[in-house]
């Protein structure tokens, strides 16, 4: 009997699984689906877009600059043994560009953004706000998802490419100001080896998927929390955690595919 | 009027990113080295191009006058073909001749052009017959290596 119980267990994880990932992806397209009628007021996607942009702004500079300065500092100590710091500039702007800039951003953003939009959707629902919408006849996937996705989408690069940026602004103040690294050195040797199109370009296509994926998370779980206090709070804490562990995997697939070369 | 400052704000946000793709890419990237310039194309034949890669720079006396366009194999010659991008601004005589050289003991590679006699310039499609190839760093260890021993046997046998 156990055993049997053992593999009914198992057969129903597997269900479950499959109709979770299932109902995921009807909610992405019905998502999509609403978006030409979201579109329609750009004001709401503006507002969302300050809400979850703006306001993660500071700590996306500060973790930036911090970044930098660290991969100055440590990038400095390995290279000095080969005589190589004049590479320094090159390899701060190419671990931002490529990795850290999109990945550290999607990590701060699903804790900083995703997690207050899950728990605003989830008690928006609690609180039956959003079956009143519905009763009022305003689909309140296109009033009030739809905006945020696409704010939290629009938002995420433009937070990565400043992540970038800063960080190579923190490498160089740590690498030129602080250690002494050749300026003129740590500049071109980062133009000659950073491609426009291959790491910067992808850096921003990286952070433009992340955005999907770290966004439609939280939408995902604040929708489908049960409308109890314990569940939504569970819910933000699974929207962090189901978006950090999709940020790797989405990120060792993107690399692999992008600078196989 | 609430509605208007938050759009402004927004504004500058958006604004702000693209500044920061525009640093990342004039500053730190190599938007500012990329010539959108008029070129023309020669082509040339290597036995072995070891390391050289597309967009590689080609330099005569240090400066950049053009770029590695694509590089192909020749099944006929067993060579690889080159095609290089000169900046139209530059001209050369027919006889020029290249090199592929290596900045630094280990950095990239890149080709060298050297000028040659001839009062015509090459133009758009011509071949560089004069090419060298690229060193590779094995061949000449074990060039190195031979010598040795055959120095060492030289001494046994006196």
């Amino acid at each position: 009997m156990i055993v049997i119980d053992w593999i009914a267990a198992i057969g129903r994880y597997l269900r479950e699984g499959i109709a979770s990932v299932g109902f995921a992806t009807r909610f992405f397209f019905n998502l999509l689906a609403v978006t030409p009628g979201a579109m329609r007021r750009p004001g709401l996607i503006s507002e969302q877009t300050h809400f979850i942009g703006n306001y993660s702004l500071v700590i996306i500079i500060v973790s930036g600059l911090f970044v930098g300065m660290v991969l100055g500092l440590q990038g400095y100590i390995t290279l000095t043994p080969y005589g190589a710091e004049q590479k320094l500039g090159q390899v701060v702007a190419l671990s931002l560009v490529r990795e850290l800039g999109p990945v550290v951003t999607a990590l701060l953003f699903a804790g900083r953004a995703g997690t207050s939009l899950t728990a605003q959707i989830g008690l928006m629902k609690a609180g039956e706000q959003l079956s009143a919408m519905e009763m009022m006849a305003i689909n309140p996937v296109q009033r009030v998802l739809a905006p945020r996705f696409w704010a939290g989408v629009i938002a995420m690069p433009v937070l990565a490419t400043i992540f970038s940026a800063v960080g190579v602004l923190g490498g160089y103040l740590v690498g030129v100001k602080l250690i002494g690294v050749d300026e003129g050195a740590f500049w071109s040797q980062m133009q000659a080896n950073v491609d426009v199109q291959a790491d910067v370009m992808n850096g921003v296509i990286k952070s433009f998927v992340f955005g999907i994926a770290v966004t439609f998370t939280a939408l995902f779980q604040g929708y489908h929390a049960q409308p109890t206090p314990e569940d939504v709070s569970r819910a933000t804490t699974r929207t962090v955690v189901i978006a950090s562990l999709m940020v790797w995997g989405l990120d060792f697939v993107m690399t692999a595919i992008m600078f196989n070369k | 009027m609430h509605r208007k400052s938050v759009d402004v704000w927004v504004g500058l946000f958006v604004l702000l990113g693209l500044a920061a793709l525009l640093f990342l890419a004039l500053k730190a990237g190599n938007m500012s080295t990329l010539s959108f310039g008029k070129t023309y194309l020669i082509t040339a034949k290597f036995d072995n191009i070891g390391g050289l890669k597309p967009q590689a720079p080609l330099k005569s006396a240090g400066v950049v006058v053009g770029r590695v366009g694509d590089i192909k194999f020749d099944d006929k010659t067993f060579q690889a073909l080159v095609t290089l991008e000169l900046e139209a601004g530059y001209k050369f005589p027919k006889d020029s001749s290249l090199k592929i050289l290596t900045a630094g003991l280990l950095g990239e590679q890149y080709i060298g052009i050297e000028a040659g006699g001839d009062t015509n310039n090459l133009v758009n499609g011509d071949r560089i017959a004069r090419t060298q190839s690229a060193t590779v760093l094995e061949d000449l260890i074990n060039q190195f290596i031979y010598s040795k021993a055959a120095e060492g046997n030289k001494e046994e046998s006196k």
